[in-house]
């Protein structure tokens, strides 16, 4: 009885280490690939292969790409309506924002879940400079559009561009 | 503390685990026709989610994660809860007849009731945020107390049905809406209602 | 039973969503648009017929004191084998449909199959049966996907017909719950002509 079990849980566990060492390769490729599409994104004018680094800021890790001649792409993730919003932010090494995208989030579908698909809203913050543009709701007496109904998703997009020109601040400053 | 209290009213209301996230369906809709029933498997369930979750968040840690064996996660931790639930029953059955009584007949139902098996992965997998605070993966204390506030919003929204239902059984429904159709309808209520909670936490 | 009618069953006669009322959790979870609800099924589908094969295969040889825990054993080989090809060759659908995909492990039909149907019929049969009944439930889902697609975003796979948001509540928890109600009364009265 524990034999055969036994038996059953060892040729699972074999078949499943095979499937595993098949399937990693193209896992590890899809994740790239996605990486890769996503920064494209945010930074166009960059073509290569970044460099994946990490900084700490005020006590938090970042994870970003270095694009050089083009930028930076910083990932920050802040605490949207439903769970953490995370996005990946470009920004041009003039200090604009070149793109931001959404890369993992839980927010409502068809209200907060918008801010990975209206246009209106996403591309506003394209040449955008925190230094002189307020990054904040014009509910908050600052100069984003928000997402209509979805005034805590935009805040929470608007405070993780904030917070990635934080950290392009600090990388560009020790250069 | 405070963490932990938004732990708490986040995981029984906000991000109530049948009513937001859909968890453990069959067993509620299956014994929620009484209300006694409804307490005891609630109760058998609070209890095996709590323990499921500290002892998968331990094995995940220190044997899947070093190992890099996180793809054996699935498999791993179905196979600990089975065992536990056995164990469970056993020990119940020794120590305390009368909860054995009371839980007994719940308990083999609770391996294949994918709230558990659902908590116990998402507190491995997922990042949280609380309150103001920044998103994280929960660490073991705020792992225990996240499962047992779910297991209780379970409980809760199990015990409110299985009230209603009981009321529902002396009304005249029309014929095609009778049993399962009725009780998903008021259901969908329910999960309206604990919509007016989103947002406080 | 006639091949055809292993493979027709989960339609109508053993429907496992309106009829057996099983595997609701991801039936109600992932049903939030058509082409979700129809991934879904199509996942779980695929895990039904390999776990229905294996089982039929093993059955005879397996202990009865231990055959709930070797099949769960096998079928949670096969949802982690349909895991790791997901995340390599359709992140995106992987990402979408998160948890539900590790949760078909405890999806009541899997099981319920396995000890209902696959331990005592040949492998072929089992395998139409797998084939059946997971067809049945790809298009309860997807049927519950389009009505709150529609409802909800006004659009069918994807394809907008109307400008501006659907009933948001219907893409949400509470909406899930009505349209599989709703439809399970439209089901009977159906059923019962």
């Amino acid at each position: 009885m524990v034999l055969s079990l036994t038996l059953v849980c060892l040729v699972c566990s074999a078949v499943l280490g095979c499937v595993y060492a098949v399937t990693a390769a193209p896992i590890k490729a899809a994740e790239d690939a996605k990486t890769t599409a996503s920064i494209a994104r945010v930074l166009p004018a960059f073509e290569g292969q970044p460099s994946k680094e990490s900084v700490s800021v005020d006590g938090v890790d970042y994870t970003y790409y270095r694009a050089p001649g083009a930028g930076y792409a910083v990932i920050s993730t802040v605490v949207g309506f439903g769970g953490p919003l995370t996005l990946m932010v470009g920004i041009g090494e003039d200090g604009l924002v070149c793109n931001t995208v959404v890369l993992s989030h839980s927010e409502t579908p068809g209200l907060g879940a918008k801010c990975t698909s209206d246009t209106h809203f996403i591309d506003q913050f394209k040449g955008w400079d925190p230094a002189q543009k307020s990054l904040s709701v014009r509910k908050d007496g600052g100069e984003v559009d928000a997402i209509t109904a979805s005034t805590i998703t935009s805040r929470a997009y608007s405070a993780a561009i904030s917070q990635a020109y934080v950290v392009f601040k600090k990388l560009t400053e020790n250069e | 503390m405070a963490e932990y209290l938004l732990i708490i009213v986040s995981a029984i209301f906000v991000n109530n685990i049948v009513l937001a996230q859909f968890l453990g369906v069959c067993p509620f809709m299956g014994v929620s026709s009484k209300l006694s029933t409804a307490t005891g498997m609630s109760g058998a369930v609070c209890f095996v989610i709590t323990l499921a979750t500290v002892v998968t968040y331990l094995i995940n840690k220190f044997f899947l994660v070093p190992l890099g064996l996180t793809f054996l996660q699935t498999i791993a931790f179905i196979l600990v809860i089975a065992a536990l639930v056995q164990i469970v029953e056993i020990v119940l059955k020794k120590i305390s007849p009368s909860l054995y009584q009371a839980l007994g007949i719940f308990l083999p139902l609770i391996t294949t009731n994918c709230a558990v098996l659902g908590v116990a992965i998402n507190v491995v997998t997922k990042q949280f945020t609380f309150g103001g605070g920044a998103a994280h993966m929960l660490n073991l204390g705020e792992a225990t107390v996240y499962a047992l506030a779910t297991s209780l919003g379970y409980g809760l929204a199990m015990v409110l049905f299985a009230g209603m239902r009981e009321q529902m059984a002396q009304s005249d429904v029309p014929e095609s809406f009778k049993g399962l159709p009725i009780a998903f309808i008021t259901v969908g209520i329910m999960a309206m209602a604990f919509l007016g909670f989103s947002g406080i936490v | 039973m006639s091949k055809i009618g292993l493979i027709t069953k989960g339609f109508l006669k053993e429907n496992p969503t309106f009829v057996l009322v099983l595997g609701m959790c991801p039936t109600l979870a992932t049903t939030t648009s058509a082409m979700n609800g129809l991934e879904m099924g199509l996942a779980t589908m695929f895990v039904l017929i390999l776990s229905n094969i294996v089982i039929s295969l093993i059955a005879p040889v397996v202990p009865d004191k231990v055959h709930i825990p070797v099949y769960i054993v096998v079928i949670a080989t096969f949802v982690t084998v349909l895991q790791l090809l997901m995340q390599a060759y359709v992140p995106d659908v992987y990402e979408t449909l998160g948890l539900f995909i590790p949760l078909i492990v405890v999806n009541c039909i899997v099981l319920g199959r396995a000890e209902a149907f696959a331990c005592k019929n040949s492998v072929g049969d089992s395998a139409l049966d797998g084939i059946g009944i997971g067809l049945g439930f790809t298009a309860s889902l997807t049927v519950i996907g389009i009505v709150r697609e529609i409802l909800g975003s006004g659009s069918i796979f994807g394809w907008k017909f109307i400008t501006g948001d659907g009933v948001l509540a219907f893409v949400m928890a509470p909406g899930a719950f009505l349209v599989l109600g709703y439809l399970m009364v439209l089901f009977n009265k159906l059923a019962k002509r």
